[in-house]
């Protein structure tokens, strides 16, 4: 029964030496999947149609630290008249590293008054959150901001 | 047991810009968890809601496994005219529910 303990204690020192040894290696292969830089780019095409994306206007509010991934407060606005002649028809909103790219597409009509919108989000990772809005004359408006997040949502167990 | 909390001001003056808050209880399931004996946890969530204001709509999302449990969504409107505001969730698995609410324009 001694000897039955100490292996495993011992199996388990040898595992946590070989992680760290690896470094963040074994974090990565523990996700079952993840969103690329490549994956997030060819979901704002879908939503732009290739037009070209300029920065500005829009803003975007997410805590820069975050403690708990499973729920992020978000808060994404824009700089807009909102009459019926100039107003924003729709904010899209992006990661990098979820297992999918898309977060929420949230679309309003001239008399929206405020084209501002506030939900809860989940990340799963420290990484890039994009929001990208469209205005009634069809230009499209970007902001990004980097969030730090320190316990993951999505991939975790179920208990 | 699926239920709505929504948060829109009772009277407003016409012309108003107000906020109105939605927050719908659901567990948004990403479908990327597992389970302990490595079975993956079936896709459960939300997709669409959308607002109508005396039968209009002004507001719509679609919603992905990355929006938190428990949706929760604010938004703003003119207040235009007294009314109903018309609110609705569809989701996976024959998910639909609706809630209203009225507002006086004086």
């Amino acid at each position: 029964m001694h000897g039955e303990k100490d292996s495993t204690r011992r199996r388990f020192l040898g595992l946590a030496g070989g992680a760290a040894v690896l470094g963040t290696v074994p974090i990565v292969t523990l996700r079952p999947a993840e969103a690329t830089p490549a994956m997030l780019a060819s979901a704002i095409r879908t939503v732009t149609g290739g037009a070209a994306v300029k920065t500005g206007k829009i803003q975007l509010d997410v805590p820069p630290l975050v403690e708990n991934g499973n729920t992020v407060p978000l808060t994404v606005s824009v700089a807009s008249a909102m009459a019926p002649e100039d107003f924003v028809k729709s904010i899209h909103v992006f990661n990098e590293k979820n297992p999918q790219p898309n977060i929420g597409n949230f679309y309003f009509g001239p008399n929206a008054g405020r084209a501002q919108v506030s939900t809860r989000i989940r990340l799963a990772d420290s990484q890039k959150v994009v929001a990208i809005a469209r205005l009634s004359d069809g230009s499209f408006w970007s902001a990004s901001v980097d969030v730090v997040v320190t316990l993951a949502a999505c991939t975790e167990e179920v208990i | 047991m699926p239920s709505a909390l929504i948060n829109v001001p009772a009277k407003a003056k016409r012309g108003d810009i107000i906020e109105i808050k939605t927050l719908m209880s659901h567990i948004m399931e990403t479908g990327y968890r597992h389970t302990a004996t490595g079975e993956f946890v079936p896709r459960d969530i939300i997709t669409s809601f959308a607002c109508r204001y005396n039968g209009n709509e002004i507001f719509r999302a679609d919603l992905f496994p990355a929006i938190a449990a428990n949706p929760f969504i604010t938004f703003f409107t003119t207040a235009t005219a007294s009314g109903k505001f018309e609110f609705e969730w569809i989701g996976d698995s024959g998910f639909s529910e609706t809630a209203s609410a009225s507002i006086i324009v004086e």
